[in-house]
């Protein structure tokens, strides 16, 4: 099996609240943040590792997982620690980010995807900076292909069809999908029980979360490929979504303390009056 | 061309949801902005009830298109007829739901158009339309025109009150399902929709949410069911304690997951993480309850209680029961 994992570099979402607004509001200015791998990209990753081992014999890889990323020479930190945690080769696609939108980035995959030619391709639901939450969608689209977004259970079949669990709201919407097709995951898919390739044992429970590298892997990963592409090789389109201004929300203000449940039962009746 | 094309939402293919009345109310905020006219698309495969409920909302038309094929929603299924018929309008519509995040994008891709997830309000912007949308976990708001000829917003329910009902009886017109082509319906299968069934309100239209954080622990359900069923809230969780097991993944609120927005919102045991925040802020009065005086939730509850949440909660319950 051949996955393709597309990964994305944030500013640090623990420190989102760090954000300025430059003056004017012409633009965000995330300059003090560090910048990390997008979350649900790395449950991505996560989830492609799984599908590519069995889960008791994590070094042994059975199948390749190729990972990509759009930016400047910035990006290859992620892409190296990718490399680390198992993905076997990177791409680098050299673009500026104010030459990316969703629309573009699915346009540039779906070049990608057709001369890499990969069973599935595994993405975050969203990143967590613009919180656009569309490639994986768009992507399918380009592609004619069928689509699970906001996965939580991944199980590969004996015949190698997924049966993917969706997170929607009020339940779980289980569906079917013959490859080739594109998964986007949702927090659950990093729970132990929650990705199963047909080599790994339905009996075998993973450990909550991502892996992490060893250092001897840290210091392999720095052999491994790392292919750079331009974003013109792979698309002539160019951004549609064009923001023109930013603003820091309105601040809450904070309220009072109260000393016991029954003056918090009184000040919601006769206060609030929301009892 | 700026008609408007407002896409609802049935679940399994019969009943109307309310989430649907948002992106009415924002469809006619547009209108009121550059003009135009407004119609709204309803596919299912039992119609008529949500079809005499949307015929109320004042629109130009409400276009029909019954089939079995839309059952049970798939976007490979539902994409094709969906972009057909919004490929004479400038501007399609739907709430931002699991239903509208899924399909809409898949739709924009397929008319060539540019697409804004969980928009929030409108402007204009030298008379073009200006989607203004919370990013990075909430804390800053961003202003995005879209530069192509057709456009697709989704809408955050939260933030864009109901329609209600009035402005004349629309009529209806039937249009025809188009059918799939090529590789992607074929290679994907509904198998089932397994739904919690529960006599709370949803999430995300609940007048009180009690949402429950790590500190639950194994007791999550335990401790806020007799409260929520008290209230007849609805339950919410924060991120962690859905990361670590203790609720269903439907549960979370917070960026990443449901943005709520009710009268009275409890946190109970959350430490008020910032992507929790972004999902509850605009709660109209937040209530906080947690042991640690120093947690961050406490700068945005308006009241405050400090105290061990296993005997607080149970005396709050015992509390609103004797009121």
């Amino acid at each position: 099996m051949k996955i393709l994992v597309p990964i994305k570099r944030v500013s640090d979402p623990d420190n989102a609240n760090k954000i300025k607004v430059a003056p004017g509001g012409a633009a965000i200015d995330a300059g003090g943040l560090e910048w990390k791998i997008n979350p649900f990209d790395e449950y991505a990753l996560e989830t492609a590792l799984r599908l590519t081992e069995n889960g008791a014999q994590p070094k042994q890889r059975e199948g390749e997982v190729v990972v990509v990323s759009f930016g400047p020479k910035e990006v290859e930190p992620i892409l190296r620690s990718a490399l680390a945690t198992g993905a076997s080769r990177a791409i680098r696609v050299e673009a500026e980010d104010s030459q990316l939108d969703g629309g573009v980035v699915a346009a540039a995959l779906k070049t990608l995807v057709e001369a890499e030619k990969p069973d599935w391709v595994i993405l975050g639901k969203q990143a967590v900076d613009g919180d656009s939450n569309q490639v994986g969608q768009m992507l399918a689209e380009l592609l004619d292909a069928p689509m699970a977004t906001f996965a939580a259970t991944i199980k590969e079949e004996a015949d190698g069809r997924l049966l993917v669990g969706r997170e929607v709201d009020g339940g779980l919407h289980k569906v079917r999908l013959t490859g080739p097709g594109v998964i986007t995951v949702d927090l659950r898919v990093v729970a132990p029980e929650s990705v199963y390739s047909n080599k790994t044992d339905p009996s075998f429970k993973y450990q909550e979360g991502v892996r992490f590298a060893p250092l001897p892997a840290i210091m392999q990963a720095k052999k491994k490929p790392l292919d750079t592409k331009t974003l013109a090789e792979l698309t002539d389109k160019t951004a549609a979504m064009n923001y023109t201004k930013f603003e820091l929300p309105a601040g809450r203000k904070a309220g009072s303390k109260v000393a016991s449940v029954a003056e918090l039962v009184a000040k919601l009746t006769n206060e609030a009056k929301v009892l | 061309m700026q008609n408007v094309l407002i896409l609802a939402e049935l679940g399994e293919g019969k009943e109307l949801k309310n989430a649907t009345l948002s992106a009415i109310e924002f469809g006619y905020s547009c209108l009121a902005t550059v003009g135009g006219s407004l119609d709204i698309l309803v596919l299912g495969s039992d119609t008529k009830d949500a079809v005499a409920t949307l015929k109320k909302h004042g629109a130009g038309k409400v276009i029909v298109v019954e089939d079995p094929a839309f059952a049970h929603y798939l976007a490979e299924e539902y994409a094709p007829t969906v972009a057909s018929i919004a490929s004479s309008y400038g501007l399609l519509v739907a709430t931002a739901t699991t239903f509208g995040k899924d399909l809409l994008p898949r739709v924009a891709a397929r008319l060539g158009a540019a697409y804004a997830t969980d928009v929030s309000g409108v402007v204009t912007d030298g008379g073009e339309l200006s989607f203004r949308r919370p990013m990075f976990a909430g804390n800053a708001i961003g202003y995005t025109t879209l530069k192509t000829a057709q456009k697709v917003v989704t809408v955050r329910q939260s933030e864009v009150q109901a329609h209600e009902a009035g402005g004349g009886e629309s009529s209806v017109e039937t249009a025809q399902r188009v059918a799939p082509s090529g590789n992607a319906r074929s290679r994907i299968e509904h198998v089932a929709l397994e739904t919690v069934q529960s006599e709370r309100p949803d999430l995300g239209d609940a007048k009180i949410v009690v949402s429950g954080g790590r500190a639950l622990k194994e007791r999550f359900f335990e401790v806020l069911e007799p409260l929520a069923n008290t209230l007849g809230a609805a339950l919410g969780a924060s991120r962690a304690a859905v990361d670590a097991g203790y609720c269903p993944g439907d549960f979370q609120v917070g960026q990443t997951g449901k943005i709520v927005a009710p009268t009275l919102y409890f946190a109970i045991g959350i430490s008020g993480a910032i992507q929790h925040i972004a999902g509850m802020k605009n709660s109209k009065v937040i209530v906080a309850i947690n042991k640690d005086p120093d947690a961050p939730i406490f700068q945005v509850a308006d009241y405050g209680l400090v105290a061990d949440l296993f005997t607080a909660v149970p005396e709050l319950v015992t509390a609103l029961k004797n009121r």
